[in-house]
């Protein structure tokens, strides 16, 4: 099975049904990548395929059918992306564990409306927990990310 | 206890910051060769001043030994380093160094443990409470009970300023300038003619000198780190995936564990059939452990498809099966012979109360899982002679010991590789998923054994914050509040915590009276007791431990006793308020959300003080009841931690906790069936989304004179301040956790 993942071409060979999650973790090493819930509940497993969010954990590789960025394919602590400048901005982390799925929650959001509404970021977040309770930051964060992607 | 009892335990703490290497009336102890561990393996020309700085020709290290659970202390550890050192963040590595004596943890013993000052009396016995159950029996080195700043403030600072006079002598030997013309700033001692003597280039002379004792802390006037907004020197990792936590170690070899054990938690493994996990895909290995079986293969996602296949016989649990036995064995526990301790008696609180109690009820709090995000996990690698073991834990000698007991070593030959952790709230204080990894990679030496629980073992195997029930009552008069009478039953967390590593720990726990006994009002009667239930269900520490659930009893009560008295619920506790600190902070918080200015239709506002940690700390929110259910609008907060180290952090802390205390009174907590967890995963203990998030204004206070941590006492206050919004928005008084029982939210 072959997968782009970060630019990078990977052939992989393991059973059709095993999440993208552990493909990427285990198979790959591609440890930004994190393990929460299993069950598509907390969202820290987010990757995006073709630049859409979705759960890797719930995702059997096989049915992956494009690219996938993971969150050390959106920027590198040298080359930031925009939502993880506002997310050191705003000093959002605590533990840092979900932070991973925001971030790439919050970019595959800005993708597609540039200028969200209180009630969409609400709305698009809502899926990723985060037990530390940085919400009101991540709040900020992506409204400033979201200025600065209009400026770019 | 008596008084020689005391004077006892304060001769003994007294030699024993002596023999840390700790600092005693001001003047830092010349280190000594079995002190500092850093001076184990150090190599030629680096040199080490003391247990937290070491400096080489390359780089200079700080050594940070609380763990880090997402609260900051790293960060916060080398800023008060670094304050004194002057070195600048880009210019120093951090680590969390190796478990040791070295790194005991002072705050929680006498002067630094978390009690009003005001309350000398009690004040005593709460400290001696506190010390035998967690200083003498959890270990010295600890990350807990908010104390990784009072036990840092004064000694890392000092430990910067000991190895600045160091490097500054060592300069003044290089270069001839007598060291009163010598100054210090970005990781470099200054010469007057404006020469820099990097302090990587003074390592090797600063080895040769003894480091210099005599020194003074800097004016706060002068702090340049201290106090102001801080970038935290984990955020870039943490914003790009790039930083390891322990479920990230890969070790050369390294194979994937997952374990299942009896889910009647301490039940038995009667039997197992493993045949059709044994011929998975990348199985390995099935190997039996204390109470259940894991399955090692070559990925954890195989190893837990395996574990999960196999056919289980289990025993059943030591405790009752179903949730209604476990309230039946709390209701019956308020009687003499289980009374633990009578905590506070004053007036007389049976003559109030005969003259007609205003109030008569009962609250109760659940079994609530601390859920993490990072499920637990442990790497072990078994060796003869020695055991790695890599994870993120809060207690690392007391692990040592835990990890040695099972493989057979002494503790000494067990090295930790501390890791930060994502998330604890407790949970890693425990131990046994450590104990499970070694138990796994005892059986396979030589081989690294990454150990992963799945969330659904996680949860199945989390030891929650303990249930508890209170009866309350209370007499009032002329408007004003004049008894209150308050029985809290619930098991022992200390109790049931320290049995699992084999510790007997005597006399009363503090944790069933916590946040109920120790809020400095000056009621005219008052009386608070604390029984202690039998174990049931075994029950660990959970952030802000016993004050999560004392505060909810303790405000609830009282908000409840304030309402018949018609009186106005801010204004009445600041009338009873006897503790200035702590008026101020109530002050504060009424000023903050304009308490008292009208609200619209099916609005209401509550407030809430809880004293826990030392930590004087006011709530108010403001909900709406809409036709979705209650929205959580508006929280403000004040707490007085004496010095705020870093307020972009302090604020970011204070926001969570609060969010943490309102998602799990919403609607968290883990009941049980046929001796089994019935919540498997976040679906089933949810807490708060980013959508119901209020928006949370905070307010740090400096009026104290004690610096405290800020990682627990903001949790108290959330439950009982939602819930008497909730009353007053819609006249429902909601006596129970979680409120989703009663109460519909959007």
């Amino acid at each position: 099975m072959q997968l782009i993942v970060d630019g990078k071409s990977h052939e992989v060979d393991v059973e059709e049904d095993m999440p993208l999650l552990w493909v990427l973790r285990d198979e790959l090493g591609i440890k930004g990548v994190k393990y929460g819930c299993g069950v598509a509940a907390c969202g820290a497993c987010t990757v995006h395929i073709d630049g859409v969010a979705v759960r890797s954990c719930q995702t059997p590789v096989a049915d992956v059918d494009g690219p996938v960025t993971t969150i050390e394919g959106l920027g590198q602590p040298e080359a930031l992306h925009a939502v993880q400048e506002a997310w050191v901005e705003h000093q959002v982390a605590q533990c840092g564990y979900c932070q991973s799925g925001q971030i790439m929650q919050a970019a595959s959001l800005l993708s597609e409306i540039k200028m969200p509404s209180d009630a969409e970021i609400d709305e698009a977040m809502s899926g990723n927990l985060c037990r530390c309770g940085t919400y009101p930051r991540i709040r900020a964060a992506v409204k400033t990310a979201a200025a600065k992607m209009q400026e770019a | 206890m008596g008084k020689v009892g005391k004077i006892a335990r304060r001769t003994f703490l007294f030699g024993a910051v002596a023999v840390a290497g700790g600092v005693a009336f001001g003047v830092y102890k010349v280190r000594t060769p079995y002190e500092n561990p850093l001076k184990d393996g150090l190599a030629d020309g680096a040199s080490t001043f003391n247990p937290w700085v070491v400096i080489d020709g390359e780089k200079i290290t700080l050594i940070t030994p609380h763990g880090d659970k997402g609260q900051g202390v790293a960060h916060a550890q080398a800023t008060l380093i670094a304050e004194e050192l002057d070195v600048e963040f880009g210019q120093f590595e951090i680590d969390f160094g190796k478990p040791d004596k070295a790194y005991w943890n002072r705050a929680l013993a006498g002067d630094g443990a978390p009690f009003m000052a005001t309350d000398e009396s009690f004040t005593a016995e709460a400290t001696r409470s506190f010390m035998g159950g967690m200083i003498k029996l959890l270990g010295m080195q600890i990350t807990g009970g908010s104390t990784a700043m009072p036990d840092s403030y004064e000694k890392l600072r000092e430990a910067g300023a000991v190895a600045r006079e160091t490097l500054k002598l060592a300069a003044s030997n290089v270069s001839g300038v007598p060291v009163a013309q010598l100054k210090t700033a970005n990781g470099a001692v200054q010469l007057p003619d404006g020469t820099e003597l990097a302090y990587t280039a003074l390592a090797g002379e600063a080895a040769k000198v003894e480091p210099v004792t005599e020194i003074t802390l800097r004016n706060p006037s002068e702090w340049r780190l201290i106090g102001k907004p801080m970038q935290r020197l984990d955020m870039v990792a943490k914003s790009t995936g790039t930083l390891d936590y322990g479920i990230d170690v890969e070790v050369d070899g390294m194979v994937h564990a997952a374990v299942m054990c009896n889910p009647r938690q301490g039940g038995t493994l009667e039997g197992y059939d493993a045949s059709e996990a044994e011929s998975m895909r990348g199985v390995q290995k099935v190997v039996e452990v204390s109470g259940g079986v894991a399955v090692v293969a070559d990925n954890t996602w195989r190893a837990i498809q395996a574990v999960q296949a196999i056919d289980f016989d289990w025993g059943a649990a030591p405790y009752p099966a179903e949730q209604d036995g476990h309230w039946a064995a709390i209701e019956a526990s308020f009687n003499e012979d289980q009374l633990d301790k009578e905590w506070r008696n004053e007036g007389d609180v049976t003559a109030a109360l005969a003259g007609g109690k205003a109030v008569d009820t009962a609250y109760r709090v659940p079994y609530v899982a601390h859920a993490p995000l990072e499920p637990l996990n442990a790497t072990v690698l078994v060796e003869d002679d020695k055991v790695t073991v890599w994870t993120g834990h809060q207690i690392p000698r007391m692990l040592q010991d835990q990890v040695a007991k099972v493989t057979g070593h002494n503790s000494e030959q067990i090295e930790l590789v501390n890791h930060f952790m994502g998330g604890s709230f407790g949970h890693r204080l425990e131990f046994k998923h450590v104990e499970l990894a070694a138990e796994i990679a005892n059986q396979m030496r030589g081989t690294p054994v990454k150990l992963t629980y799945s969330r659904e073992e996680d949860f199945a195997h989390d030891f929650p914050r303990h249930i508890g029930l209170a009866r309350g009552s209370g007499a009032v008069k002329d408007g004003k509040v004049t008894a209150m009478d308050l029985q809290v039953a619930m098991p022992s967390v200390v109790g049931s915590q320290m049995g699992r590593a084999g510790l007997n720990v005597p006399g009363p726990d503090m944790q069933i009276a916590a946040g109920a006994w120790n809020n400095p009002y000056g009621l005219e009667n008052f009386r608070m007791r604390a029984y202690r239930v039998p174990e049931l269900a075994p029950v660990s520490s959970w952030r802000s431990v016993g004050a999560s659930a004392g505060g909810f009893f303790f405000d609830s009560l009282l908000d409840e006793l304030i309402h018949e008295a018609g009186a106005d619920p801010l204004e009445e506790r600041i009338r009873l308020m006897q503790h200035d600190v702590s008026r101020k902070v109530l002050e504060t918080v009424g000023e903050m959300s304009n308490w008292g200015s009208p609200l619209g239709p099916n609005k209401g506002r509550g407030v809430a003080f809880v004293e826990s940690f030392g930590v004087p700390t006011a709530e108010v929110i403001e909900v709406t009841n809409t036709a979705d259910g209650i929205t959580i609008d508006k929280v403000w907060v004040a707490a007085d931690v004496g010095t705020v180290i870093d307020p972009v952090n302090f604020e970011n802390l204070v926001q969570g906790g609060v969010i943490f205390a309102l998602g799990h009174a919403m609607n968290s907590e883990i009941t049980y069936s046929d001796g089994m967890a019935q919540q498997a995963n976040y679906w089933d203990a949810e807490g708060m989304r980013l959508k119901q998030c209020p928006e949370i204004m905070v307010r740090g206070l400096e009026n104290s004179d004690q610096v405290r941590g800020i990682g627990e006492p903001p949790v108290p206050p959330a439950a009982p301040a939602l819930a008497n919004a909730i009353f007053a928005a819609t006249g429902q008084r909601i006596r129970e956790l979680p409120l989703y029982h009663h109460i519909d939210f959007a």
